[in-house]
């Protein structure tokens, strides 16, 4: 029975042995890696739908309107301040971003990875007694998420008719391109992540202490539940794939690739 | 002397399970200061462990269940050593019991009509068992800890009482200690309820925690009151056996209520040959009934698996013994046919237990299980309508009292049990306490039972508490188990005996701060105790019944048939007779007939 | 054959300690626990550490292994990385009373400050008529067994020592049981925001990641009780909307 020189320390840490970082470092990479991105693209201010002029297959009337979710729905002012021209995504994304800034998903995976309060479980983070949580400003704020939803749901029915201009060729009738395809995606992930929210599962029945006496909200709740027992799941793929369908389409409408189209009716 | 702490409490509530909380609440209701001394934190009593249900003739799911049924069924489950009386009490208020703990924030599954489900269990002709999933216990604890906590009482968590003081024939307080520092605590009381569990702890497979280790019996066979029917102690069919550290956790009977099989070794679904006539008429005769049955409860008997636990224990016990047992010596209990989501939903703490302890997926894995100790039937004699002792002002409730469950306890009974008997414990103790006053403990039995404890701290290189406990874990398990015969009985109190004897110099070392084996020296006593009254005991009957199966006399005994065996301390022996068993009513003997 | 592995496990009080190197001898399908009470039974007697069930029903047995909160009971040796020393130490949020045994007293002192249920008929013995959709939510959250490994792991009491600001994760789920109870009666929700701090908790998770119980703490109890707060305090439309109703 040796004894250690090892003493039990309060200060230290954490006793966790394993790699309990790991989490924490990539969703933080990864959420840098897409404020990055984003940033870059709003302030680019070009390459979001196809401009007419550098398209042949849009004048004849080949395709239908792709737009960007980053720039939907387009806002046809040009702003000047100061001899510059303010980016429409700008007024834009302050919707998107402040559901996501206040969402309760993100929330967790920010306050872990970019604040420390804490990293992660039994390891001690920054800051110490005097930690106010929720309760001060800045962070009040959070409690206001509902909302932010209600915007996020008008912006789900935007990139839908999105999808649906996507369609609608200008040489007349239908067709179903790529670009449809990773529009509609794009809106299916972003209404799966919307829908699953729990300011949305509150006002869907969450609110009501019997269910068996509002049956209606009761089969939406359960809707909403399922959802949002993969809110995570949603927030990230959704997070994702924005870029990549604002990729895809800045890649389009620069001209580097054209969208193919599937068939046409 | 060394110093304690005095308090000082109209009742005094021995044990903070289901049976002393419920007490508790009574006695508050009545106007009294209550306090409530446990050896664990307040929640954690050995009430948790109880999965399947609380037994009540609601007659939600089955309409001809009543009052009447559910007496007859306790009656014959016990082999009639029950005081009918006390199962009267118990089959009538035992509704009322679990409406009110609704009322007091239970939350029991429910029937589409928006009422409290019933489920099926061993030994109840109708589906009888309130429950919540498999943690029923739990929902009870929490329940009662909760509305107790709302009411207000002093709750003395960790402490060990290990001493009742008497002044006469009187019970004035008890004696104890802190187990966070050692710190001795007196209690002077106007009234105490004994609520203090049972003393499985004595085997070495059991259901029961470490806090089962019999103190609250001992406490008043040691200030004179009488006990009864120490001898039946019930073997839960279902206990895990493997792996070896989970052996003797406990499988719920709900595994059963909700149509699981038992096989052998050999795949064979055996419990079909040991139906005994008694059950005959009242059970399936083929696994085609048995199976219908679980759709459709009007038309077709029970499985024979739902036979009372005792039948289902030692059938299980014979498969083995001949040769039929599975890999690690048990028998499969198999529920997987009633797929993943309904297993989930219905008995998801057995679910999560044995894919997380022993590596069995119940969806699609049979268990391996083997009866273990679970609950000791006899104790403290009480009466029926107070739960009074044979000593003035000390009441027992719950595990620790004697008369409901006679030979053999059905599953379901034991949480009802509680909060029938703990409701009328806790408001006989009010009223005792309202028309009495405190008493001077005599300062003998003070400086005795200090000198007790602290003993062993005095001795240098004597005995160790645990293996002392070990050795008789051992000679129990082999002697006075599941079947039992005048040789190994004899042979088990022989070494009772002798462990006694080295029990006079058990040492511990180290201090009084939380330290487990001087905690340890005290319980083995009490142990040691309540095993030689159980052994003598089950020499006494000479015969089998119930959860009492001596394979030297397997017939049941008329004489024995109307008799209990009593056991009570005279002078510094224990004296055992015989009492004859009340005879219920000529109206009551109709019900009890068919 | 048998195997040993070798534990470190904290030995001391209040006042400090250290760890101290014990082998035990390893057997299939055992837990933390069993280690422990191998090392009272024949090599320490005075090793204090509180269990009950051994069955994961009671949560008494709750500890920090190899840094992770959890119970002695449900952590089995075969799980752990047995090349280095299993470190078990005692819970880090509640005072140490002697080795493996802490002081959760509080737990149970702020317990009492939480309102009962309040039934609408209160008085009546009827027999109450609840459906099971009515009460699955609350049937989730009494699955605790106060193992208060969720108050150990949070942050908040943890490392902030911030018990005057928030009750914890167990009463959270405690008071979200009886809030969302279908028959309660109560107005709860300025207690759920002052005394009871739900606002502090800024929904990290880990309650719910060590929950032996598998109870959603955070996305059941926490995140729905700050939205009813929400309604109250922080929605300006359902104020107005009262308002005029009114």
């Amino acid at each position: 029975m040796a004894v250690t020189p090892q003493r039990r320390s309060q200060d230290k840490r954490t006793f966790r042995t394993d790699a309990w970082w790991i989490q924490p470092a990539v969703v933080a990479v990864v959420f840098t890696a897409f404020v990055v991105y984003a940033t870059f693209r709003t302030f680019e201010n070009n390459y979001y739908s196809a401009p007419i002029h550098l398209s042949d297959l849009y004048q004849a009337g080949q395709v239908g309107d792709l737009l960007s979710p980053l720039y939907s729905p387009l806002i046809p002012i040009d702003w000047k301040i100061w001899g510059y021209h303010v980016s429409p995504a700008i007024l834009i994304l302050v919707f998107p971003l402040s559901f996501r800034l206040t969402c309760y998903y993100y929330r967790k995976a920010y306050y872990r990875s970019y604040f420390l309060t804490p990293p992660a479980c039994a390891v001690r983070g920054l800051g110490g007694s005097a930690y106010t949580g929720e309760r001060k400003f800045p962070f009040i704020l959070q409690n206001l998420h509902r909302f932010t939803w209600y915007f996020a749901a008008i912006f789900i029915v935007i990139l839908a008719i999105d999808v649906i201009r996507s369609m609608m060729y200008h040489g007349g009738g239908w067709g179903v391109s790529v670009g449809t395809l990773v529009l509609l995606l794009n809106v299916i992930l972003l209404g799966a992540y919307t829908f699953g929210c729990h300011s949305c599962r509150h006002f869907c029945g969450g609110c009501v202490n019997s269910f068996s006496k509002h049956k209606g909200l009761y089969g939406l709740w359960r809707k909403v539940t399922y959802l949002n027992e993969r809110h995570q799941l949603f927030a990230w793929s959704s997070l994702v794939w924005v870029s990549l369908t604002d990729l895809y389409v800045r890649t389009v409408t620069s001209g580097a690739i054209a969208d193919h189209v599937f068939f046409r009716f | 002397m060394r110093n304690y702490e005095t308090f000082e409490y109209d009742v005094l509530v021995v044990g903070a399970g289901g049976a002393g909380l419920r007490a508790a609440i009574g006695a508050i209701e009545a106007g009294c200061k209550v306090g409530v001394v446990s050896k664990s934190l307040l929640g954690k009593a050995h009430t948790v462990m109880a999965e399947g249900g609380a037994a009540c003739a609601l007659a939600n799911v089955d309409p001809e269940d009543g009052w009447k049924v559910h007496f007859r069924d306790t009656m014959r489950g016990g082999k009639f050593l029950n005081n009918w009386r006390t199962v009267e009490i118990f089959a009538k208020e035992a509704p009322e019991r679990i409406l009110e703990l609704e009322r007091y924030g239970a939350v029991f599954d429910r029937t589409p009509q928006g009422l409290i489900s019933q489920r099926a269990f061993g030994g109840h002709k109708y589906r009888r068992l309130a429950h919540v999933g498999d943690r029923t216990g739990l929902e009870l604890i929490r329940t009662l800890q909760d509305k107790a906590v709302a009411l207000g009482f002093e709750s003395h968590m960790e402490t060990t009482l290990t001493r009742l003081l008497t002044s006469g024939d009187r019970i004035v307080g008890a004696i104890g200690y802190r187990r966070s520092d050692g710190g001795l605590c007196l209690f002077k009381a106007k009234a105490v309820v004994l609520a203090s569990g049972g003393w499985g702890r004595m085997y070495k497979f059991t259901s029961n925690s470490w806090e089962s280790t019999g103190d609250g019996v001992m406490m008043a066979f040691e200030a004179g009151a009488e006990l009864r029917d120490m001898e039946m102690v019930q073997f839960h069919p279902t206990g895990m056996i493997w792996p070896p550290g989970m052996r003797g956790i406990l499988v719920t009977e709900g595994v059963r209520g909700e149509g699981g099989i038992l096989k052998n070794g050999n795949g064979e679904r055996f419990m079909f040959s040991h139906v005994p006539d008694f059950y005959r008429a009242e059970t399936a005769e083929t696994p085609e009934e048995a199976l219908r049955w679980v759709d459709d409860k009007k038309n077709n008997r029970r499985p024979p698996e739902l036979l009372p636990r005792d039948v289902v224990a030692r059938a299980i016990y014979k498969e083995v013994k001949e040769g039929r047992g599975s890999e690690h010596g048990g028998v499969y209990l198999d529920v997987s046919h009633k797929g993943a989501d309904y297993i989930k939903k219905k008995l998801p703490s057995m679910y999560d237990q044995f894919l997380h302890l022993g590596d069995v997926d119940i969806t699609r894995q049979p268990m391996e299980v083997y009866p273990t100790i679970h609950y000791a039937m006899g104790g403290v004699t009480s009466e029926p309508e107070t739960c009074a002792t044979t000593l003035q002002g000390l009441f027992a409730a719950g595990e620790v009292a004697c008369g409901l469950h006679g030979a053999n306890r059905l599953g379901g009974n034991s949480l009802t049990d509680l909060l029938v008997f703990g409701k009328r414990a806790g408001d006989a103790a009010g009223a005792f306490a309202k028309s009495s006053s405190f008493y001077e403990p005599d300062t003998h039995q003070i400086e005795e039972e200090i000198e007790t404890l602290f003993a062993p701290f005095g001795r240098k290189d004597g005995e160790n508490p645990f293996t002392l406990h070990a050795e008789l874990q051992e000679t129990m398990q082999t002697g006075a188990m599941i079947a039992r015969t005048e040789e190994s009985l004899t042979t088990t109190l022989n070494e009772i005996k002798q462990v006694q004897e080295r029990a006079k110099n058990i040492s511990v070392s180290g201090d009084e701060k939380f330290n487990p084996s001087w905690h340890a020296a005290r319980d083995v006593l009490f142990m040691l105790t309540s095993s030689e009254i159980l052994v003598r005991s089950a020499l006494e009957r000479k015969e089998s019944r119930g959860g009492h199966w001596r394979t030297d006399y397997p017939n049941e005994d008329p004489f024995w048939a109307k008799h209990n065996v009593c056991a009570k301390k005279e002078g510094e022996n224990i004296k055992l007779y015989a009492t004859p068993v009340p005879e219920p009513p000529a109206e009551y003997q109709e019900i009890l007939k068919d | 054959m048998t195997q040993t592995v070798t534990l470190h496990v904290f030995r001391g009080d209040s006042n400090g300690g250290e760890f101290r190197e014990y082998k035990v001898k390893t057997a299939p399908g055992m837990v933390v626990l069993d280690a422990i009470h191998q090392i009272q039974k024949e090599q320490d007697g005075t090793l204090a550490c509180r269990w009950n069930c051994k069955a994961a029903k009671c949560g008494s047995c709750s500890a920090e292994i190899n840094g992770h909160p959890g119970l002695m009971c449900k952590t089995r040796i075969e799980a752990l990385p047995t090349e280095k020393p299993v470190v078990v130490q005692p819970v880090k949020t509640f005072p140490i009373i002697k080795d493996l045994v802490t002081d959760v007293s509080w737990n149970y002192e702020i317990a009492k400050t939480i309102a009962p249920l309040k039934l609408k008929d209160e008085g009546s013995t009827e027999p109450l008529r609840m459906q099971q959709e009515d009460v699955d939510r609350v049937q989730e959250f009494r699955k605790c067994i106060e193992c208060f490994l969720c108050q150990d792991v949070c942050h908040i009491l943890r490392d902030r020592h911030r018990k005057d600001i928030f009750y914890g994760p167990r009463q959270m789920v405690r008071i979200a049981a009886l809030a969302m109870h279908p028959l309660d009666a109560s107005e709860r929700r300025p207690f759920i925001k002052d005394q009871a701090g739900v606002l502090a908790c800024n929904i990290t998770k880990c309650c719910t990641e060590v929950c032996p119980e598998h109870i959603k703490i955070t996305d059941n109890a926490i995140i729905p009780l700050k939205e009813r707060v929400a309604d109250l305090y922080f929605d300006p439309i359902r104020a107005l909307i009262r308002k005029v109703k009114r």
